[in-house]
Order: C-alpha cells, then structure tokens, then sequence
C-alpha cells in the first residue's frame, strides 16, 4: 500500500532566535512588572521623607513592611480566615454553579422556571442583602459563606450553560451516528466544550468570591465580628492606625493576586495545549 | 456483490417548516461499490439528502432503507463533512479513535487498528499532534480516517474538500478514490464542481433547487479507479462538457420556473 507523503514540516529546529525570543517574554512578564513595582515603592517611600507626611495620613512603605511584621501573627490568623473563607465560597461556587449549569443545559423548562431566581441573586448588590443573611444564619462563617458564595456563582453558572451548549453542531452528529451514550456524549463533548467558558468564569468568580469574602465582612464586622482581613481594616480605620490599615490592605491585595495568578495558571494548563485564548503565538 | 441495492431511496421528500421543500420525492438506488457524486449548485438538498441518508434527519416522507450487514464492522456509514470537525482538545490519534472509544473498545485493543489507518492516510508522524497544528489537508486526512476506522461500507462525504486549495484537493481526490477501491466502499459524494464529480465518480446524480430534487441520473463510461492522466484526455473533457451542459439546462429551467 502506497502512503502519501506530506510536504509541511512541524518539527522546525529550536534555534537560539527562538530560546533568545522566549527569554525576552520571561523578562516582560516579570522583571518589567516587579521593576515599576519597586520604583513606584521608592517613590512613594522618598516623597513621605522628603514631605514629612505624617504616618497618620500616608504611612511610607517601610512602616507598613515594619506594621506587617509587627503585627504578623495576628494579621496571619486574620488572613488565613479571609483564605479559607474566599476559596470555601469558591469551591462551593464551582459545585453549586456547574451542576445547576449542567441541570440547566440538560433541560429548558428547569432553566426557564430557575434562571431569574439566579439572575435576581446576581443583580441583588450583596452588601444588601449581607445584614439579612447574617440575621438568618447563626455561624457568622456560614453567613459570610453565603454571601461570598452569590458573589461568585453567577459567573460560573452561567458560562458552563452557554458552554454546555457550543458544542459544534457537526460534532454533535457526529456523536449521534456513533451512538454515543449521554454520558460519553457529556465526558467527550459537552464537558471539553464547555472547558474554555469555564475556565473564563473561573478567572472571574475567583476575584469576585474574595470581593464577596471582603463585603461580606465589612457588614458583618459592623456587626461587631472580629475575624478576617476585611475586619482589621475597619477596627484600625477605627483606631486610627493606618499604618495597620494598609498592612491588611496589603495582604488583600496579596491574596487577590494570588488567586489571580492560580486561576490563570489552571487555565493555561487544562487549554494551553488546544484553545486559542492560552495558546502562547511566536511572533 | 448481488444485485440488491445497498441504499435505496423510495419518494424521499424533507420539508423544512410548512414550505421549504428542501428535497422533493427522490427515488434512487445505489449499488455496492458505486462511487455516486451527488452535484448540484448549492441549497439543491445534497447535504439534506445525505443527512438523511446517513440518519442524521428524519425524513419528511418516503423510505430509506441500507441492506443491514453481518457484523465486521461498528458502524456501517462513515460521514465526512465540509468542515474536518475534529474535536481541538484530543490529539489527531483521540480523533480518529473516538468512534471505536463510542462503540465501547480499549484503546490497547485497537491502538494497531487506528495506527493502520492513519498510516493509509499518510499520517502516521502526527498521532501526536493537535488539529491546530495542522494544515487543512492534514485536517481533511484525519477526518477521512475517522470515518474509516470503523471499517464502514458506505462513506458519506459532504463537499469534503470544497475548502481546500487545488493541489491538496485533486491529491486528497486520489486519496479518496484509492481507499475507495482497496476498501470496496460505496461512497456518495456530495460536490458542486463539475470536474470533481467527473473525475472522481462512476454515477453522477445532478439536482437542482427550490425544490431540490433529482433532474439527471448519469452512469459514466470509464476507466475506474482514475488515473491523473485522465484529467488531460479528450474523453475526460469530453465526459465534463455533457455534464456541464445537463447542469447548465437543469439551472435555465430553474430560472424560467421562478
Ligand atoms: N435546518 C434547516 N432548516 C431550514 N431550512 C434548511 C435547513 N437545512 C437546510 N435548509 C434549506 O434547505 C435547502 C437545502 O439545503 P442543503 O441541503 O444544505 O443544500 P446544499 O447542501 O445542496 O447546498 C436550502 O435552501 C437550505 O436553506
Ligand atoms: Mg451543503
């Protein structure tokens, strides 16, 4: 049997052009950033010297490093409640958000009948609706739970939705001709269709369950509850120690990051190697 | 080979909403081993027809039937669409595998199976590789051998290579003809280009539009499976003519009607 040759040729050679290219990109994506981050920091520390601002108003970077290691262990804990509060309230917005996507894709009427509930949860601004949950709820975490958690839903549910349903009509059926079962039909089709969406709310839900996390704090710490990030900020803004305020700010910060660099590193790995929006081009 | 038909069309109409008569009462029969082009300009039904034929869409009204065969094979049709249609997350081996992975077998058991076929399809160097990395051919190659892999009698091809640049086209054509013959498929190919249908096909069924329906049922008198050489012999331009001039009236009548 005769085999046809193929002309194109995928195996170009790695040439140093290529490793020279891919270690500029390393420089602008990180040394670039971290660079203006630390001159803007000088700046910053230089211009509250040379000014002689009081610390009151805008405390220099120094103190606020100082702050944060004087105040480390009692930061530490507060954090480390804001992160398991924002990645619980994920967590559960993944779950909660891709099964009632996948119930919604699965049937219309159920979508029909459910999706203004979601849509009213979405528009509702959270800080309003946070003082009634927080009556309602005994476990002020399960209260600050629920409003990080409407926070961060809507995104999630409604991507897989649109997801679940662009697959390619062609490849659908396709499916049918082969007789797929729907369970192969949603492990082989539906679900690495809905992939890209997903990951895309993903990236979104993750910063919004941290501002969900932060708001719901705010209203729940005026309610006299001393625990995260979001109440260290208040209790110093009542204090006035506003060196301690941008320490915590920091840390928020810190974290928001954190989740943005996880959820943009998850998305890389599971459509690096298919999907157009993380293919890396050379260009 | 008997002498049933292995495909048989019987008043076969497909009504769109309450007018669009996409394709109107087509009787056809096809024997084992035709090589059959449907050619028609487009929105004359070839991809309803072939849909339908392949159980994609019901029809509106008619028969079709397809002799059932003692099972060799999983599937008995292979369908190849304009587009490759390959799924851009599974690498080209995943693709051509996922009818058998449909029909419930271990890749280990088949890994040779679909090895086999992408090497008839001269691609055996990019098991690994993704559609994306692909040229359009190369796309078109995969999307034949997955509709081989099932080792199927009848291949469905809906204006396959329609896309594709002249070059890849007329040697994806050979392709095409060459599994053809050492496969013993009957094959219905849908196209709008005359020479293709010439080249390529031992039958050619000319359609024409609103409605769609049959106009011209043309056995062709040839050597098959065609050699390139044909393409620049007076027979061949010979053979192209008469159907261009069968399609050229189906369409002045198409014009006088509406
Ligand atoms: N799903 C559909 N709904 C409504 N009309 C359709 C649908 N599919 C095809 N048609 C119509 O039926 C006619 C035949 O379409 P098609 O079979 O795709 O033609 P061809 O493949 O010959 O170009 C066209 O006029 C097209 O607009
Ligand atoms: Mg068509």
């Amino acid at each position: 049997m005769q085999t046809t040759s193929i002309t194109e040729d995928l195996d170009a050679p790695v040439n140093t052009a290529q490793l020279r290219r891919a270690w500029r990109e390393q420089i602008l994506t990180w040394v670039m950033p971290i660079t203006v981050l630390i001159i803007a920091l000088g700046l910053w520390e230089y211009l509250v010297w040379h000014y002689e601002i009081p610390k009151y108003l805008i405390p220099a970077p120094s103190l606020i490093a100082e702050t944060l290691i004087k105040d480390g262990p009692s930061l530490m804990a507060s954090s480390w409640f804001t992160v398991k509060l924002t990645f619980f309230s994920l967590g559960l917005a993944i779950i909660g958000g891709v099964l009632l996507g996948a119930l919604f894709a699965l049937s219309r009427p159920v979508e029909l009948s459910l999706f203004p509930f979601a849509v009213i949860l979405q528009v509702t601004p959270v800080v309003a609706i946070a003082p009634l949950i927080l009556i309602y709820v005994d476990s002020t975490f399960a209260a600050l739970l629920i409003c990080a958690w409407i926070v961060a839903f809507f995104p999630i549910l409604s991507n897989t939705v649109i997801g679940l349903r662009s697959a390619d009509h062609n490849l659908s059926d396709l499916f049918t001709m082969y007789r797929a079962s729907p369970w192969q039909r949603l492990r082989y089709l539906l679900a690495p269709s809905a992939l890209p969406y997903f990951m895309a709310a993903l990236k979104v839900a993750g910063g919004l369950a941290l501002i969900g996390a932060v708001v719901a704090e705010f209203v729940a710490g005026a309610a006299g509850q001393h625990t995260g990030l979001a109440s260290r900020i208040i209790e110093s803004s009542f204090r006035s120690e506003i060196p301690r305020m941008f320490a915590a700010l920091v840390l928020v910060s810190l974290l928001g990051i954190v989740i943005f660099l996880l959820t943009s590193w998850a998305s890389r790995k599971v459509l690096g190697h298919w999907h157009e929006s993380e293919i890396r081009r050379e260009n | 080979m008997n002498n049933d038909p292995i495909i048989r069309l019987t008043r076969v109409s497909k009504k769109f909403g309450q007018s669009m008569l996409a394709v109107d009462d087509i009787s056809l029969d096809i024997r084992e081993g035709e090589f059959i082009t449907f050619l028609g300009p487009s929105g004359c039904g070839k991809s309803t027809a072939l849909k339908m034929i392949a159980g994609l869409l019901p029809v509106t009204a008619g028969t079709i039937e397809i002799t059932p065969q003692s099972g060799v094979s999983e599937q008995d049709l292979g369908f190849v669409f304009q587009e490759p249609t390959l799924m851009p997350w599974a690498t080209v081996f995943d693709n051509v595998y996922l009818p058998l992975r449909l029909a419930g077998l271990k890749r280990s058991d088949v890994e040779a199976r679909v090895k086999d076929i992408l090497k008839e399809v001269g691609l055996t160097r990019f098991e690994g590789s993704y559609p994306r990395e692909l040229s359009g051919g190369m796309k078109m190659r995969v999307s034949i051998a997955r509709a081989l892999v099932t080792r199927p009698r009848i291949l469905l091809m809906d204006e396959p290579f329609a896309a594709l640049d002249e070059m890849t086209r007329s040697k994806l054509n050979d392709d095409v003809v060459r599994l053809a013959n050492e496969n013993k498929l009957t094959v219905i190919f849908v196209t709008h280009s005359v020479f293709e249908s010439v080249y390529l096909s031992t039958r050619i069924i000319i359609m024409a539009a609103r409605p769609g329906r049959l106009v011209a049922d043309m056995p062709m008198q040839r050597p098959w499976p065609p050699k390139d050489e044909w393409r620049t012999t007076p027979e061949f331009t010979a053979e192209a003519r008469k159907v261009s001039e069968t399609l050229k009236g189906t369409l002045n009548a198409n014009d006088i009607d509406h």
